[in-house]
C-alpha cells in the first residue's frame, strides 16, 4: 500500500515537473512575440517581424513538447488518482473541462494558422492569431491554476454522507480569494523564464560575434522585460501569495520560512540553514531579526506562530524539501532582480552589450528561472501534503485503488525512458534553431 | 440532465474518431503506400495543421468525462490502467515523429520518424477498437472472486491478457478474441477513413491506387462486421433488445450500412469528399450503434454481484451538471467557430502548404 502510493506521487511529480518545463516558456514566449509583431505592425520595420518568426521556430517546437506531455496529466487523475477523481470530479472535473473546451481548442486552432498562415492572412490578421494563441494559453494558464486554488483553499462546496465532494457555488471557483494572487505570480514567473530565454540567447549571439542587430534586441527585450516581471513575481504577487499561505495554511507556511519556535518580540528571517527535523531546529541558521514578522505583517514585534506549535499530523510531509524549495525560488528570485537591475543600468548608459560579464551571467543564468519557477511549484504542493484537498482530504485516501505497485513503476519507467529521449530531442532541435539563427529577410 | 451529458459526451468522442480517426488512418496508409518522398509529403501535408486540433477532442472528451461521470472516469481509467497509459505513449511517438521528421534531412532520422508515425497510428487504431470492445463486452466490477467482491463494487483491473483470450472468461484480459476483432475493424476501418482524406485533401499520384485500396479494404470491412454480428451473443445475449424497445434507434445501424455500401462505389464518385463523407458516416454509425446497444449502461458488469454502470450512477451532482450546460453552450459555439475558420483558411488540396518546414 504505501509502495504503490510512493509510485503514484513520484509518478505524478515526475511528469508534471518535465511537462511545466514547456508551458513556461509557452505562456511567456507568446506574449513576447505577440509584442514584436504588434511592434511591427506599428513600426513598419521588418527586423521585428523577423524576430517574431524566429520566436516562432522555438515557440512550435516548445508548445509541441508541451502538448504531448500535457495529455498524460490529464489522463493520470483517471489512472492513478482513482479515488481522488470519484469524489472530487464533479468539481475539479469543471474547471478541467473547461480548459479543454476554453483554451485547448483556442489554442490549437490558431497555432496551425499562426504558424503556417502568415502569407494567407496577411499581418493583421496574422497577428490576431498569434494574440489568440497568447490568450488561449493563458486561459489555460487561469483554469489550472483555479483547479490548484480549490485543492488549496477548497471553498463553494458541500460534502456528502458518501464522502463525495459536490460544487454548489460555481461562482466561489472563480472568486476564490487564492486564485488571483496565484494566478499572477505564476504567469509572471513564465515571463520571466522566457525573458531569460530570450536575452540569454541575445547573449549568446553578442558573445560569439554574429547576428549583432538581433542579439542586441533580443537581449534588450529579454532584460526589460525579465526585469519588470521579475520584480512583479516579487511585490505585489509573491507577497500577496504569502500572505495567503501565512492565512490559510499557517504550519506550511512556518515550515516553509524554518520558522520552529514561536518567538516573543517578532521572528527572524532565515536567509540559510539545514531544518533538523529530530531536534526541531534550524542547524546552522544565518537569520536577520524581526525582518519576517514585518514582511508578514507589517510590525516588527508581530507573533509568528512556530511549527512546533502545530499538531505533527498537521504538518507538511516534508519539511526540509518544503524549506528548501521555497528558499531556493526566493534565493533565485533575489539574484534575478540583483542582475537584470544592473543590466538595466548598463543598458540606459549605452553599455550593456559591451558589459561581458553580464552578458555571460545571461547566458549562464538560461536554466535557473526554470529551477525557480519548478521550485514554485514544489513549495505549493508540498505545502499542501499530506493534503489532496486542503485539511479534507488525505493523498493517501486519493490513489486508484486496483492499481498495484508493480503496474505504476513499469509506467513510471516508461514514462522517465520516453521523457529523457523527448527532452534530448528537444535540445538538439531547439540547439539546431538557435544555431541557424535570425534571418533578416531581404525586401 | 444525465442523459444530455451522455449524447454530449458521445457526440464529442464520434467526433473525436471521425477528426483523429483521419490521422491515424493517414499513417497506416502512410507506413504501407508511401514509397516516394512526394507522396509522404502529400500525406502529412493534409493532416499537418489539422491533427492537433483534432486530439484536443480527446482531451476534451475526458474533460467532460472527468466532470459530468466522475465515477465512471475514475473506475474505466484506473481500471484500464495498463493499455490507457500506453495509448499515451503511443500518442506522443505519433506526434513526435510527425513534428519532428521535417526538422533534420538526414535519411535515417527520417526513416525512423516515419516507421514511428505510422507503426504508432497503426497501433492506436487497434488500441481504440479494443476499448471500444471492452466497453460492450464489460469487465469484473468489484473484481468478484468464487462470489466475492474483493474491492469496491465499481472498480475493477484487468490485465492486457489471459491466457485463455476468452471474452467469457471470469477474470477477463484487455485482449481476447473478441475485442481484438473489434481492434481489426478499427485499424480497418480507419484506413479506409485516412485514405479517403488523402484523395480529398491532395492531388497526389496515390489517390488512384488508393481507391482500389479502399474497394478492397471495405470488402475486408463487411466480412469482419458481419463476423463480428454474428458472435455478438458470445458477449451479450440480446444484442438488439434496445432496438426493439425503441425503433427509431435503428437509424444508427442504418447509417452504419449506408457508409458502408456507399464506399463500394469509390471508383465511381465524381467528388474527392464524397469518400470521406461516407466512411464518416460508417464509423459514426458504428460508433452510436455500439454505445445505443449497451444503453443506459456504460460499463457492464459481468458478475452477478455488482450492478453495471450506467449513467445515472456514475454521474455528478445535479447543480454542477446544470451549471456545467451554460458555460458548455458558450464553448461549444466558440469551438464551431474556430473550426470553420480553421477548415476556411485550409480548404481544398493540401499539397502545398509545406508541413514541416518551419
Amino acid at each position: 500500500m504505501e509502495d504503490m502510493l510512493f509510485y503514484d506521487r513520484i509518478q505524478f511529480a515526475f511528469t508534471i515537473t518535465f511537462h511545466y518545463l514547456f508551458p513556461q516558456l509557452t505562456m511567456g514566449l507568446s506574449l513576447l512575440i505577440v509584442y514584436y509583431k504588434g511592434k511591427f505592425l506599428f513600426n513598419k520595420i521588418e527586423m521585428y517581424n523577423d524576430a517574431a518568426k524566429f520566436w516562432m521556430k522555438i515557440f512550435a517546437l516548445n508548445f509541441a513538447m508541451g502538448v504531448v506531455t500535457g495529455i498524460p496529466m490529464e489522463f493520470q487523475f483517471g489512472t492513478n488518482w482513482a479515488k481522488f477523481s470519484e469524489l472530487t470530479g464533479g468539481i475539479i472535473g469543471q474547471t478541467l473541462a473547461m480548459e479543454g473546451m476554453f483554451s485547448f481548442f483556442l489554442e490549437s486552432s490558431f497555432l496551425g494558422l499562426f504558424i503556417f498562415g502568415e502569407k494567407l492572412l496577411g499581418h493583421k490578421l496574422h497577428f490576431v492569431t498569434g494574440f489568440l494563441v497568447f490568450l488561449g494559453s493563458w486561459a489555460s494558464g487561469y483554469l489550472i491554476i483555479a483547479t490548484h486554488s480549490w485543492m488549496q483553499h477548497p471553498v463553494g462546496f458541500e460534502i456528502l454522507e458518501n464522502g463525495k465532494f459536490v460544487l454548489t457555488n460555481f461562482g466561489a471557483l472563480f472568486s476564490n480569494p487564492w486564485l488571483l494572487p496565484s494566478y499572477f505570480h505564476n504567469q509572471l514567473a513564465s515571463l520571466v523564464t522566457a525573458s531569460f530565454v530570450m536575452a540569454a540567447i541575445g547573449a549568446f549571439y553578442l558573445l560569439n560575434d554574429k547576428h549583432h542587430d538581433f542579439g542586441k534586441l533580443f537581449v534588450k527585450t529579454g532584460v526589460i522585460f525579465g526585469f519588470v516581471a521579475s520584480v512583479f513575481v516579487a511585490v505585489p504577487t509573491g507577497d500577496l501569495a504569502a500572505k495567503n499561505v501565512v492565512k490559510y495554511q499557517p504550519a506550511t507556511f512556518a515550515a516553509m520560512e524554518g520558522i520552529f519556535e514561536t518567538e516573543e518580540g517578532g521572528s527572524e528571517i532565515v536567509l540559510i540553514g539545514q531544518p533538523n527535523i529530530v531536534e526541531k531546529k534550524l542547524d546552522n541558521k544565518i537569520a536577520v531579526p524581526n525582518i519576517l514578522s514585518f514582511l508578514t505583517y507589517q510590525k516588527w514585534d508581530a507573533q509568528i506562530k512556530g511549527l512546533n506549535e502545530f499538531d505533527e499530523s498537521v504538518h507538511p510531509t516534508n519539511i526540509p524539501g518544503l524549506y528548501y524549495a521555497y528558499h531556493i525560488m526566493v534565493g533565485l528570485g533575489t539574484i534575478f532582480i540583483g542582475l537584470l537591475f544592473l543590466a538595466i543600468v548598463q543598458l540606459f548608459r549605452k553599455k550593456l552589450y559591451k558589459t561581458k560579464w553580464i552578458l555571460y551571467s545571461l547566458v549562464f543564468l538560461l536554466p535557473f528561472p526554470y529551477i525557480a519557477n519548478t521550485m514554485g511549484w514544489y513549495t505549493a504542493e508540498l505545502g499542501r501534503q499530506p493534503w489532496l484537498v486542503f485539511n479534507l482530504l488525505r493523498t493517501s485516501a486519493g490513489a486508484s485503488p486496483t492499481v498495484s505497485a508493480g503496474n505504476t513503476l513499469f509506467t513510471l519507467l516508461g514514462f522517465v525512458g520516453l521523457y529523457l529521449l523527448l527532452g534530448l530531442l528537444f535540445l538538439i532541435l531547439a540547439g539546431k534553431i538557435i544555431n541557424k539563427g535570425p534571418q533578416l529577410v531581404k525586401h | 440532465m444525465e442523459l444530455f451529458w451522455y449524447i454530449v459526451l458521445m457526440t464529442m468522442l464520434a467526433v473525436y474518431v471521425i477528426l483523429d480517426g483521419y490521422d491515424f488512418g493517414a499513417g497506416i496508409i502512410h507506413l504501407f503506400f508511401a514509397k516516394t518522398e512526394k507522396d509522404k509529403k502529400a500525406i502529412t501535408n493534409a493532416i499537418g495543421p489539422f491533427w492537433d486540433a483534432n486530439e484536443v477532442w480527446l482531451i476534451a472528451s475526458g474533460g467532460v468525462l472527468f466532470f459530468a461521470f466522475p465515477t465512471l472516469y475514475a473506475s474505466s481509467f484506473s481500471g484500464f490502467y495498463l493499455p490507457l497509459i500506453m495509448i499515451l505513449w503511443l500518442l506522443i511517438f505519433r506526434a513526435i515523429g510527425l513534428e519532428l521528421r521535417g526538422q533534420v534531412h538526414n535519411a535515417m532520422w527520417e526513416a525512423i520518424w516515419d516507421k514511428a508515425f505510422g507503426v504508432a497510428s497503426l497501433l492506436l487504431a487497434l488500441f481504440f477498437g479494443v476499448a471500444l470492445g471492452n466497453i460492450v463486452r464489460g469487465v469484473n466490477l468489484g473484481i468478484v472472486t468464487e462470489g466475492v467482491s474483493t474491492q469496491e463494487a465499481h472498480y475493477f483491473f484487468l490485465p492486457l491478457w489471459n491466457p485463455t483470450f476468452s471474452p467469457q472468461a471470469e477474470h477477463l484480459g484487455i485482449l481476447d478474441w473478441f475485442t481484438v476483432l473489434l481492434g481489426v475493424i478499427g485499424v480497418v476501418s480507419l484506413s479506409i477513413h485516412g485514405a479517403n482524406w488523402i484523395i480529398f485533401k491532395t492531388n497526389s499520384d496515390l489517390n488512384e491506387k488508393l481507391k482500389t485500396v479502399i474497394f478492397r479494404l471495405n470488402c475486408v470491412l463487411l466480412a469482419l462486421v458481419i463476423i463480428s454480428l454474428s458472435v455478438w451473443h458470445v458477449i451479450e445475449p440480446k444484442p438488439f433488445q434496445n432496438f426493439l424497445n425503441t425503433p427509431w434507434l435503428w437509424i444508427f445501424p442504418l447509417l452504419t450500412f449506408i457508409g458502408l455500401f456507399g464506399l463500394f462505389n469509390i471508383k465511381r464518385f465524381k467528388r474527392d469528399g464524397l469518400g470521406f463523407l461516407f466512411s464518416s458516416v460508417f464509423l459514426f454509425g458504428g460508433l452510436t450503434t455500439t454505445v445505443a446497444s449497451i444503453f443506459p449502461k456504460v460499463l457492464p458488469s459481468t458478475n452477478d454481484i455488482n450492478p453495471s454502470l450506467t449513467i445515472y450512477n456514475v454521474a455528478a451532482d445535479k447543480y454542477g451538471l446544470s451549471v456545467g450546460v451554460y458555460w458548455f453552450a458558450i464553448a461549444i459555439v466558440l469551438v464551431a467557430i474556430y473550426m470553420v475558420i480553421q477548415y476556411r483558411v485550409f480548404k481544398g488540396k493540401m499539397d502545398d502548404v509545406g508541413y514541416g518546414e518551419h
